[in-house]
């Protein structure tokens, strides 16, 4: 299948720092495609490409089949960003209009598509009121509702649950849900890894306006697994010798953390267990969080990049 | 074209409906109004009720009669067997407004007359009373000299003088302190609006930065025309509320003379009116009138709302280029406006000299200079000026505009996608000379 984007070697210096430094990937059409980094990693920047308000210094942006077009393209993009804005004195409905009619959508069909949503989410009270009477949460809700009114086919999400509750976060997540699989793409910036494993297909994470890694979770998980496997046992854990097929890295009531060693398989584990006589009760995997790939990814650079100068400027 | 247009109206309607938009567009009329009725009531008022005054003629100057001054309404009496000293405290209560006393003096000296009364004299009523009493000394010194006084009526001269404007469409009446009058208000207008739209402007770009709803537009539209649609937007808000205040105004003087008949009837009359506005040099109202019609009004009206669109346009570019840089932090916008009101100020210090020498070198400078030529040119328009100087005024000034539109277009499309930090002219600078 045909990506819905595809992002080619993508370069952004400013004057001070290359903010995003030959990035490549690129993303299938329904997919929630997870864009991770630390703060300032340059996540923005390229967002900001993506959506037409950077130009990119080199590198190119195919945006569904074509090469990506702004002045055109931008009205089947949504994008919300990060640091949340709206009219703060400005009526919620003619301000949903105003957003939705600039990205092309005729008075009449504007407002159809926001009586929708308004009612889908119950927000159907708040047409009259203005942004600074609503609470974060509320308005986070209605920046969404404005995000994709006018059904973009791609969909741009920085931190989308930051300052919802639990059940308006629900909300919206089953509405990302739906979307993607009505054929929507989403991407989702975070940096908040629990969110990332339960969502998103694909992940890539930037550091340093690098792209450092780039997969589906599942095969990024096994990428970084370190062979470890948690052995459960009927009694106390058993004693167990020196061997050559793997060592304990923690041993607690019941159970043993062991990291298998290269050339064994957890076969060799098991028959080593049952040589010994002991009842094993549970036998797993331990793979690594992507919290915990994201961490040793990223641990040791700065959280924020100090500015380093320009040798050339392309 | 058609996001500009969205922008436009957006920007246009969420400030009509404002209530204080409502409010500043109606009060301000009506205030103006105001003072301007009071300022005509008070310099008749004491004119509007005829004055009974008092005379004690202790020198015999005016031998118990009085010569008429024209058009004087004040009624006098000439008081017998007092002194100053026992009706000063009485005249008062004997109906009398004014108690006039003109004490005996010796015949080369001027008297030292003194005029009593409970409050502040009108300046009419004073300057009639002064004529009568130099007219009776003047009098009394011809009979003293022999001369006829009729005979020195014949040779005392009270000429004026006219002032004639040589143009090409023929001669025409000089009204030096007409001209003086419109074009001060002509220049000081187009301050205001430069001064008060700008920083409207300004506002506006701050407002969408700190709300952050510049990324979310940028995503859907271009920065140059949220910049564009913003400027003509908040333009058309001001030229909405001057529609109005001209249109107010205009009725508000026409109700004046409903709320104040009596004074309207002062106004009417052509002595009294020349009396009442004694600074104007420009004679009756009729004259005014004829002065009026004799300025070039079409010219005048013509370079007003140019200058008034390319001028709002010049300066609303840069005050969104200032708010575009600006974060948070007011004090931050007062020090990077500083280099915006500095032109805007010396065009004001400049127009106020050209309306008083409109061909001198700095007022011709300053009319050609694009960040004065509103203003200064305005304070010029009036006496006329060469046609080459206008059209190069208009030519520079229109290049300006476009030129700084483009310039703030370009600090505008980083600035207002920075948050949190301060910005240096140094780094404006940059914004402005990098590519793409």
């Amino acid at each position: 299948m045909q990506p819905i984007l595809e992002v080619q070697q993508l370069k952004k210096y400013f004057s001070t720092q290359k903010a995003v430094d030959d990035v490549s990937f690129r993303i299938e059409k329904g997919a929630i495609f997870g864009m991770l980094g630390p703060n300032g990693a340059g996540k923005t920047t390229l967002i900001r490409m993506i959506t037409g308000i950077f130009f990119p210094d080199s590198g190119s942006i195919i945006f569904d089949g074509k090469s990506f077009d702004p002045s055109t393209d931008i009205a089947k993009i949504g994008y919300m960003p990060e640091e949340r804005g709206l009219y703060k004195k400005m009526k919620i409905g003619e301000q949903a209009l105003y957003l939705a009619r600039l990205k092309g959508l005729s008075k009449a069909e504007a407002t159809e598509k926001i009586r929708y949503w308004f009612q889908r989410l119950e927000m159907d009270t708040w047409w009259n009121k203005k942004v600074e009477d609503l609470s974060k949460g509320m308005s986070q809700k209605f920046q969404f509702v404005t995000t994709i009114l006018h059904e973009p086919s791609l969909i741009i999400l920085d931190e989308p649950f930051s300052g919802l509750d639990p059940v308006n976060a629900n909300l919206i997540k089953d509405e990302i849900f739906r979307l993607a699989k009505n054929g929507s793409t989403i991407i989702f910036s975070t940096h908040r890894m629990e969110q990332v494993e339960e969502i998103c297909d694909h992940i890539v994470l930037i550091n340093k306006g690098k792209k450092i890694l780039d997969g589906t979770v599942k095969n990024v998980k096994q990428e970084f697994k370190e062979n470890l496997f948690e052995v459960g046992f009927e009694h106390k854990a058993g004693e167990t010798s020196a061997n050559s097929i793997f060592e304990v890295t923690e041993q607690k009531d019941q159970s043993l953390i062991l990291k298998i060693h290269e050339g064994f398989k957890p076969h060799d584990v098991l028959q080593y267990f049952l040589s010994l006589g002991q009842e094993i009760t549970s036998f797993r995997e331990l793979l690594p969080t992507l919290n915990d790939i994201f961490i040793k990814l990223v641990e040791g650079t700065p959280l924020a990049r100090e500015f380093q100068p320009l040798s050339s400027s392309s | 074209m058609n996001k500009i247009r969205l922008i436009i109206e957006r920007e246009y309607l969420t400030r009509v409906k404002r209530k204080s938009f409502l409010i500043t567009t109606l009060v301000v009329p009506i205030i103006i109004m105001a003072f301007y009725a009071i300022m005509i009531a008070v310099s008749i008022s004491g004119d509007t009720k005829t004055q009974s005054i008092a005379i004690i003629d202790d020198a015999n100057l005016l031998d118990g009669k009085l010569e008429m001054i024209k058009n004087d309404k004040s009624i006098y009496h000439f008081i017998q067997d007092e002194s100053e000293q026992s009706f000063k405290s009485k005249y008062k209560q004997e109906g009398y407004q004014l108690f006039l006393y003109i004490p005996q003096f010796h015949d080369s000296t001027l008297p030292r007359i003194k005029l009593h009364s409970q409050a502040s004299v009108n300046l009419i009523v004073k300057s009639n009373l002064e004529k009568i009493i130099n007219r009776a000394i003047e009098n009394k010194r011809l009979k003293a000299a022999k001369i006829n006084p009729e005979l020195y009526k014949s040779i005392k001269a009270e000429t004026e003088i006219e002032n004639i404007i040589d143009s090409r469409k023929g001669e025409k009446k000089g009204i030096a302190m007409l001209a003086y009058a419109v074009s001060f208000i002509a220049g000081i207008l187009i301050y205001m609006i430069l001064l008060i739209y700008g920083t409207m402007v300004m506002r506006g770009v701050m407002e969408e930065k700190t709300n952050r709803i510049a990324e979310v537009i940028v995503s859907s539209a271009k920065p140059f025309e949220l910049m564009l649609g913003k400027i003509v937007g908040i333009g058309a808000v001001g030229l909405t509320q001057f529609a109005i205040w001209v249109v107010l105004m205009l009725f508000l003087q026409l109700m004046i003379p409903l709320f104040f008949p009596e004074l309207f009837q002062h106004l009417s009359d052509p002595a009294l009116a020349t009396a009442s506005l004694p600074e104007t040099g420009a004679g009756t109202m009729a004259e005014i009138i004829e002065g009026f019609r004799s300025l070039p009004l079409m010219l005048i009206l013509f370079s007003f709302v140019f200058y008034f669109l390319a001028g709002y346009l010049l300066y609303a570019a840069l005050f969104a280029a200032i708010g575009s840089a600006v974060s948070e932090d007011q004090q931050e916008a007062q020090q990077l406006i500083f280099p915006v009101m500095m032109p805007l100020i010396l065009g004001f210090v400049m127009m106020a000299k050209a309306v008083n020498d409109p061909d001198s070198s700095i007022a011709v400078f300053g009319s050609l200079f694009p960040l004065t030529s509103p203003i200064v040119m305005m304070g010029r328009i009036t006496y006329g000026v060469p046609w080459w100087q206008l059209i190069l005024s208009m030519a520079l000034l229109v290049i300006t505009f476009l030129f700084f539109t483009w310039m703030a277009a370009k600090i505008y499309r980083t600035g207002i996608l920075l948050y949190g930090k301060k910005v240096t002219w140094k780094e404006m600078w940059k914004w402005l000379v990098k590519k793409g």
